[in-house]
Formats: C-alpha cells, sequence, structure tokens
C-alpha cells in the first residue's frame, strides 16, 4: 500500500472522529482527535497501519495541554502526528502503553513534567525527576516558577 | 525457593559510563526482575531551549551528548527547517552527511572497545580506540573539533569541507579498512567471543517492535528499519549502500551489526566526498527568520533515530522543543534481555544496546549509607564476566582472537 492509499485508509477509518487534517507537506501529517478517541486511534496506528511509534510531545499552550502523538510510517517516508487537545485544569487522558509499550516511559515523563494523568498506566511514576519532588509542579507548565 | 536478593548498579552507571541506575533482582545467578531508574543526567534542556534563539539551540542540543554530537543537531536543524520550510543548498546536504557517518564509525569503535574490555579482550579496547583516534583526527581536519563539531545550523553548515583536505581524509579513511576488516573478523570468527555472546541477551522481533527499539538494537533483531533510508533526507537517497540487518536479535548481532555498518559508513562518505567535487555552490541559505509553524526531524544516530519536534510561534525561538534520543527506547528493551541470564552475562547484554556514553565513569564500590547494601561497582561486574570468558576459555581451548596489526 503507498502513502496516499495508507493516508486514505487512516482518514476513512477515522471518519467523523477526525477533528482537523493537515497535510503539511508529502511527508508530514497532522490529525486532530479528541481525547476519547486516542486509544482508538493508536490501535489503528500500531497494529494496522504498523506504523512505529516514535514518542509524544506533551506541549502546554496557555489554552490547553496538547499531545502530539508521532508516529513513524517506515518504509512510506511519513511522520503522521495526531493532536489531542486535553482540558488544562484537568488534564486526563488513557494511556496507550497496554496497546504499545514503547509509550510506557513518554508517558511517565509527561505525567510528571506536565501533570497529565494517564488512566490505566502500569507504572505511573517519576521517570527524570526525583520522587521528593513536590506534589503538583510541573516544570514543562508555562506559568511553572521555581522554587 | 531461591532467596532473591537485589544487586543495584548504579545510580552511577556501572557500565555505561552515564548516570543509570539498574537494579538486578537476582535469585542465585540467575537475573529474575530489572527495575531501571533515571534522571540522574536530567538537565532540563527542553525548557532551556525555550530561552535560545534557534542558531543558540543547536550548540544547546550539541551538548546533549559527547558522542552523538553531530546527531542532536542534525535532527534539530532538520526539525526547524521543515517547521519554518528553509531550503538547504545541496553542497551543504553532502557536508553534513560526511561529517555525521565520521562520527557513526568513531560511535560504533568506542562501544566495540568496550564490549571487548567487558569481555575481558583488553586487546579489542585498545586497538579499536587506537583506531577510532584516527576518525577523531579526520573530523579535526574537517570541522576543527575532535568533538561538538559545530558545523549545523538551520540552512547549512557553518565550514565547508576545502578540497586540499580531500586527499587527507581519503587516506586516512583508506587506512581504516584494513582494521575494521581486522575487527571484523576477530569477533565474527572467534570462537571465544562466540561462545560469550552467541544466544546472549535475545531481544525477539515482536519485543522489539513493541518496545520501538531502534537503531542497531532493533536491526539486530530482525527489524529492517533505518531512518536514512526510510525518510530520505541529507543526501542518503543519492548514494549507494546498504542497510545491515541480522536475525537472531543476541549480543553478537549487535556487534555484527555495528561492524557491518561501518564499512558502509566509509562507503558513504567516499561517495560523498566525490559529489563534493562536481557539486559547487553555497553551504548555507542564511534564512533570516523561521516561519510559525511545527516541524519533525529525525536523524539516524549511531544508536537509532534521534527525534526532535520543534514548535515556532514566528519569534526567534522555539515554542516548543522536544527532544527524544535512541537510548529513551533502547534501554528499556533491557527488561526482556537481562531477564533470565546470569549476572555475568549482564554487563555485556546491558551494554549491548549502546546506551549513550556522554559522561565520565564516576562508578565504585561503595555501601549505601542507609541500608549498608553493598552498591556493585564497574569493576566487579567486568571482573565477572571476564571470569566467565576466562572459564569458557579453559573448556574450548581458546585464549580469544588474536590481532595481527603489526605495532
Amino acid at each position: 500500500m503507498n502513502r496516499d492509499d495508507t493516508i486514505e485508509r487512516i482518514r476513512e477509518a477515522l471518519g467523523k472522529r477526525l477533528l482537523d487534517f493537515e497535510r503539511k507537506t508529502s511527508s508530514r501529517i497532522f490529525l486532530e482527535v479528541a481525547p476519547d478517541t486516542v486509544p482508538d486511534v493508536s490501535r489503528l496506528m500500531f497494529e494496522e497501519i504498523e506504523a512505529r511509534l516514535q514518542t509524544a510531545s506533551g506541549v502546554d499552550t496557555r489554552d490547553a495541554i496538547e499531545i502530539l502523538y508521532h508516529w513513524a510510517l517506515d518504509r512510506l517516508d511519513c511522520v503522521v502526528t495526531v493532536r489531542t487537545r486535553l482540558d488544562r485544569h484537568n488534564p486526563e487522558i488513557e494511556s496507550i502503553t497496554p496497546v504499545c509499550v514503547a509509550a510506557e516511559w513518554v508517558e511517565r515523563e509527561m505525567w510528571e513534567l506536565l501533570g497529565i494523568r494517564f488512566r490505566n498506566h502500569p507504572d505511573l511514576r517519576h521517570l527524570l525527576l526525583d520522587d521528593d519532588w513536590p506534589a503538583g509542579k510541573f516544570p514543562l507548565r508555562r506559568d511553572y516558577e521555581e522554587g | 525457593m531461591a532467596k532473591r536478593t537485589i544487586i543495584p548498579i548504579g545510580p552511577y552507571h556501572a557500565l555505561q559510563e552515564e548516570p543509570e541506575f539498574f537494579k538486578l533482582h537476582v535469585e542465585g545467578e540467575t537475573v529474575v526482575h530489572l527495575d531501571i531508574e533515571l534522571g540522574y543526567n536530567h538537565r532540563g534542556i527542553e525548557k532551556l531551549s525555550e530561552s535560545k534563539d534557534f542558531e543558540e539551540t543547536i550548540f544547546l542540543v550539541e551538548r546533549i551528548c559527547g558522542i552523538c554530537s553531530t546527531s542532536h543537531p542534525l535532527a534539530c536543524v532538520q526539525a526547524i527547517e521543515d517547521a519554518g520550510e528553509v531550503d538547504v543548498p545541496e553542497r551543504a546536504l553532502f557536508i553534513r552527511s560526511v561529517v555525521a557517518e565520521l562520527e557513526r564509525i568513531h560511535s560504533h569503535l568506542l562501544w566495540l572497545g568496550l564490549a571487548g574490555h567487558f569481555l575481558g579482550f583488553n586487546t579489542i579496547w585498545m586497538w579499536s580506540w587506537r583506531f577510532r583516534e584516527d576518525v577523531l583526527n579526520v573530523l579535526e581536519v574537517i570541522t576543527g573539533n575532535r568533538n561538538h563539531y559545530g558545523m549545523m545550523k538551520p540552512g547549512g553548515v557553518r565550514h565547508d569541507i576545502l578540497v586540499e583536505d580531500v586527499p587527507t581524509i581519503l587516506k586516512l579513511l583508506d587506512g581504516l579498512k584494513g582494521p575494521v576488516e581486522m575487527f571484523r573478523a576477530a569477533v565474527m570468527e572467534d570462537p571465544l567471543l562466540q561462545a560469550r555472546t552467541l544466544g546472549v541477551g535475545v531481544l525477539t522481533r515482536e519485543q522489539a517492535i513493541s518496545y520501538g527499539a531502534l537503531g542497531p538494537t532493533a536491526r539486530a533483531s530482525g527489524v529492517d528499519i533505518d531512518v536514512r533510508r526510510d525518510h530520505p533526507h541529507a543526501i542518503y537517497g543519492q548514494v549507494d549502500w546498504n542497510v545491515i540487518t541480522r536475525e537472531s536479535g543476541d549480543v553478537f548481532d549487535k556487534a555484527v551489526v555495528r561492524i557491518l555498518e561501518m564499512f558502509e559508513s566509509i562507503r558513504i562518505i567516499e561517495q560523498c566526498l566525490e559529489k563534493l567535487k562536481t557539486t559547487i555552490g553555497p553551504i548555507d541559505s542564511n534564512p533570516k527568520q523561521i516561519k510559525p509553524g511545527e516541524g519533525v526531524g529525525h536523524y539516524e544516530a549511531p544508536r537509532g533515530e534521534v527525534f526532535h519536534y520543534i514548535r515556532s510561534d514566528g519569534s526567534n525561538r522555539p515554542a516548543r522543543h522536544k527532544v527524544r534520543a535512541p537510548s529513551f527506547m533502547n534501554v528499556p528493551t533491557n527488561r526482556e534481555t537481562v531477564i533470565g541470564g546470569t549476572v555475568a552475562d549482564a554487563t555485556i547484554i546491558l551494554a549491548a544496546v549502546d546506551p549513550c556514553y556522554c559522561c565520565t565513569e564516576r562508578m565504585a564500590v561503595a555501601l549505601d549509607c542507609r541500608s549498608g547494601e553493598r552498591l556493585w561497582g564497574a569493576d566487579e561486574l567486568v571482573r565477572l564476566s571476564t571470569e566467565k570468558t576466562k572459564r569458557l576459555g579453559k573448556e574450548i581451548g581458546w585464549v580469544g582472537p588474536e590481532l595481527p596489526f603489526g605495532q
């Protein structure tokens, strides 16, 4: 299956759940879905499309907390980024580690640095920060203040 | 039931010269569980990057790692160029690949030396590091530095490769082929090295895929991925080379992949230097401003894909900069490979994913002041591993590879 067919397949599978679609260049695709759809998209990407989870980037945009899941379609020279926006006051989403173990560490990282709670994560504890790090202090939040 | 003991290795990594904390849970000689703690070297670089302009950011990411000191900048400039839709002159792309492939050779030689040391073959260690010096000398000729080359910038490179330097570079490269072939023979054909590494620390193809393993760690397990070929960038689409894969996923195959890759890197560099003769032109498109947008840059570093995500808001600084190094994906695979093996093999298995070597070895045998528990030092683990090699050597009546380099 070539690149265009694969992208079309992703669009079809998501149907109305696809909130936004941007083909920035021929090899860079940005999709947006609601947080509830993320486990389904992840299953689609990992199990059916056989994409590789490169990593996920958490971003505090001041209006929302965004998670961007970056999936590489090796052999098709394409990176598909799945974006979802979480409520900044209560950022919570289903973990995709049960779907793809490659997400385990990066979800732990987003939990401690941005305060995103991942439901059903098998091992949600500090990865980079010290175990004594004060609760509720998230260094990658825009309103984080040292001390 | 055997008594379970925890062997803490770290927090300063016993073997990889990088602070990480491995807790080996053992029953008798067998490792039954592995707990990995990191963060001892967390420097907040992603946050720091938001306070640097796009040019300064490159110098910052260059300091993430001393060994991959061109892989991070290369992935980063590609992310910036992707976000800001910046063109790069062709000559600059060739130069980028020359520097990047030289980095791969010196990194693989460094790993080979350490792997030899951990197994008790100190001759391999000394010789491979001696030839690594030649590679660093080439890098010094091209960039002025043995490490931290300062070559990459958004839109191109900072220094040209001078015509008069090309014969020196080619001569040094030519001189590397014999030694690399010698290492290939020493590792692939030696019965004692095979006895220590064949079937040891196996990562299956399925495990490699689910952990998102990268680079030689994945390719040794039959996962045929390489960003240079799969997502062509720089000039990798324009030169002739092969992606090396092996099937069994053990320590032996991980070593073989790295050694054979050095031959491919030499081929790539030679072709790039040839093409540089006819690809005349600027080495920098000199972008004045990075447009608002977001971009992804990835590059196949010696250990696997380095990934950078950049979001630009139109100012001269990244609004968000995410960095993911290959070891972040490769280190968790140790949970699959170390468990079930012996403590003596844990040394080489943990080293086989080649976690980034960026710090000086600072491990010592010490007592944990709180529990009074004995922490195992690098020396002790290397001694265990070396003793196993000697024991096996006696059993098969072989002392290990001879390296007939002369003096």
